[in-house]
């Protein structure tokens, strides 16, 4: 059973961030927030730092507030998804 | 002997619908589909040709590739 799904499956799903290593990323977080930015690194918990970073926060007036971040880091936890961006 | 009784477990169905179009369903209502790439122990996902959809069918964004933490997923199901 197992070795079917090694067969299938040579990649795990963290290897799709470690591609994206140092390109542009959008990280979509809890309460209604984003961030983009260059990645820098992360771990298993999808820790991750990015680098000229900005972030959106959302609410029902339409407009995102966008602030700027040098540099920042995001506790793995908060993270809904993450998404290269082209 | 129970065990004969068992089709699918879970971990046989999601190996069967690697590479296959799937819906998964996140914990805050959030919707989305595309192709499944990959998934691991922790229902980490990854897949590809993503469309976001928020209140069942409205159509919200489209992605590349996209990864899901695992923590957040309600289901995964086959479409």
């Amino acid at each position: 059973m197992s070795s079917v799904q090694a067969d299938k499956q040579t990649e795990e799903p963290l290897d799709l961030i470690r591609y994206q290593l140092d390109e542009t990323v959008l990280v979509k977080l809890r309460g209604a927030r984003e961030m983009k930015g260059k990645l820098q690194g992360y771990d298993s918990h999808c820790n991750m730092v990015l680098s000229d970073a900005k972030e959106y926060i959302y609410n029902e007036t339409g407009e995102p507030i966008v602030k700027d971040c040098e540099m920042v880091f995001i506790r793995g936890d908060s993270v809904i998804l993450i998404s290269p961006i082209s | 002997m129970s065990e004969d009784k068992v089709k699918t477990g879970p971990s046989v169905f999601l190996s069967e619908i690697l590479g296959q179009q799937v819906k998964v369903k996140l914990n805050n209502g959030v919707t989305y589909l595309g192709n499944l790439n990959s998934i691991d122990g922790y229902m980490n996902i990854v897949m590809d040709s993503t469309s976001e959809h928020v209140n069942g069918e409205d159509f919200v964004k489209t992605y590349g590739d996209v990864f899901i933490r695992g923590n957040n997923v309600l289901y995964i199901s086959q479409v």
